[in-house]
């Protein structure tokens, strides 16, 4: 196919979607739109290095020279797609009305604010890199008491990145344990021991009733009554995918985008990224539905296979992955592979080396029906590829546990 | 061809051990291993998806 392929979306799975059709040699048009006015970004380090290391280039992954001239890409960035067409293949961007003949779809996630908190100051979410720049400067003005609320993995980052910087740090959390939809209730426990040893307060089972202070926070009151004095206050309160514009569209929206195994969801459309929600054929026999994914390693690769299948429908290819994400927080390592959950199938989470009664290191791998479907390594940078692999090859429960033997045999 | 670390950008997060493992090791202290460099023919079209699995692009191919 020749024409012209439209990516919206300017971050990591754009970006991919574009270099991936100009490595194969495509020779089509291609319109890159961004909402944000950033060339397109790294998101990781955003929560990690860039908020506590003492300087700290902005993570931006090519210059504009690479990106219109050498890869010929027309960039739209600075304003959101606010429309979609698919009888007449047009995606509205501000006045333009621009035409497709393929269409990638990435527009990624949003992050949710806290109810009540508009135009108070000391008040941040963490998504963008203006997010970051302006949390960055505020966690760097005298020494600010840091809550944050949401104990997920962006939470745990944050609340890490404020320690390191010697922050007095609170962390809140609705649930009564951290990071139960990531990784389960057992392992929740076990990463909460991480931030009491490194001497961040978590506060779990409470939620934030208030938040007080005029014209800028003072402190939050938590749904047990208590009040917490604070000068910043973030909200890690987990993100949402940006499908708003999409409404009337015909395409089919469910927390994310709904989309075949081919990653298409209509004619000439596909979808990448934080928004995609795909049927993965390698869970399909302990997944009751698609899955969305809001992981780096997702999103690159989806973007990749978007394109391909957008230019080349008639030789697509259906995506499928092992999950695998990764989250530093004070110095360790946590790499999570595969999936924690399996529909209504009951899973067993199993530790196979290490104690994670002291937070670590520890490697616990998750059974659903007689299969491994996950694994979860702290400060194991060893193990969990290995288990990825095995998780990839759909490998029955036993064979994991004996690879989990002789690899601690090995260890001695 | 040969593959090429920049050991500045490398934090062992382990995806090119995952889209070839006989290639790459990530071990215990999150070092990055390269078991073998040189990639021979029939070897690259894997070599050219691990150098751009890399979270970091700490990995390229270099002739």
């Amino acid at each position: 196919m020749t024409g012209t392929l439209v990516v919206v979306g300017g971050s990591l799975a754009g970006l991919r979607a574009v270099e991936a059709v100009r490595g194969d040699g495509w020779q089509g048009s291609v319109v890159l739109v961004g909402a944000e006015e950033h060339l397109p970004y790294d998101r990781p380090p955003l929560s990690k290095g860039y908020l506590s290391a003492a300087g700290c280039a902005d993570p931006t992954y090519r210059d504009e020279h690479r990106l219109t001239h050498e890869l010929g890409v027309e960039l739209m960035l600075g304003t959101p797609a606010s429309g979609l067409d698919v009888e007449a293949r047009t995606v509205a961007v501000g006045e333009r009305e621009v035409g497709y003949d393929a269409l990638v779809l990435a527009t990624g996630s949003y992050a949710r604010e806290l109810p009540g908190t508009e135009g108070l100051g000391g008040v941040f979410t963490l998504r963008t890199l203006d997010d970051a720049r302006a949390l960055r400067a505020a966690l760097r003005e005298g020494s600010p008491r840091l809550t944050v609320v949401g104990g997920g993995f962006i939470g745990s980052e944050l609340a890490s990145a404020g320690r390191a910087l010697g922050l007095d740090v609170t962390l809140v959390e609705r649930s009564p344990t951290l990071l139960v939809r990531a990784i389960g209730v057992s392992m929740g426990e076990a990463l909460t021991r991480l931030h009491e040893r490194r001497g961040t307060r978590v506060l779990t089972g409470v939620h934030v009733e208030e938040v007080l202070g005029e014209g800028r926070v003072r402190a939050v009151r938590l749904s047990d009554g208590s009040e917490i004095g604070t000068d910043v206050l973030v909200a890690g309160v987990g993100a949402a995918p940006c499908t708003g514009w999409l409404e009337g569209s015909g395409l089919t929206v469910d927390d994310g985008v709904v989309a075949d195994a081919k990653l298409a969801a209509a004619p000439r459309v596909h979808v990448a990224g934080d928004i995609a929600r795909w049927p993965n054929a390698l869970f399909d026999d302990v997944l009751d539905g698609p899955m969305r994914l809001q992981h780096w390693t997702t999103a690159a690769e989806q973007g990749a296979r978007a394109a391909r299948n957008a230019i080349a429908p008639e030789r697509a290819q259906p995506y499928e992955t092992v999950p695998y994400f990764w989250s530093d927080w004070y110095s360790s390592r946590i790499q999570f592979v595969g999936v924690c959950g399996a529909g209504t199938h009951e899973v067993h989470v199993e530790v196979v080396a290490g104690d994670p009664a002291d937070g670590g290191p520890f490697t616990a791998l998750y059974r659903a029906n007689d299969r491994i479907i996950g694994a979860l390594a702290v400060d194991m940078r060893a193990e969990v590829m290995k288990y990825r692999r095995l998780i990839g090859q759909r490998a029955r429960w036993a064979t994991a546990v004996e690879f989990a033997e002789t690899r601690r045999r090995k260890a001695g | 061809m040969k593959i090429v670390v920049n050991w500045d950008r490398c934090q062992g997060i382990g995806v090119c051990e995952s889209v070839s493992p006989d290639r790459f090791e990530v071990d215990q202290d999150g070092q990055l291993v390269v078991k073998s460099e040189t990639v021979s023919e029939g070897q690259e079209k894997e070599a050219r998806e691990a150098v751009a699995s890399c979270p970091n692009e700490a990995l390229s191919l270099e002739s």
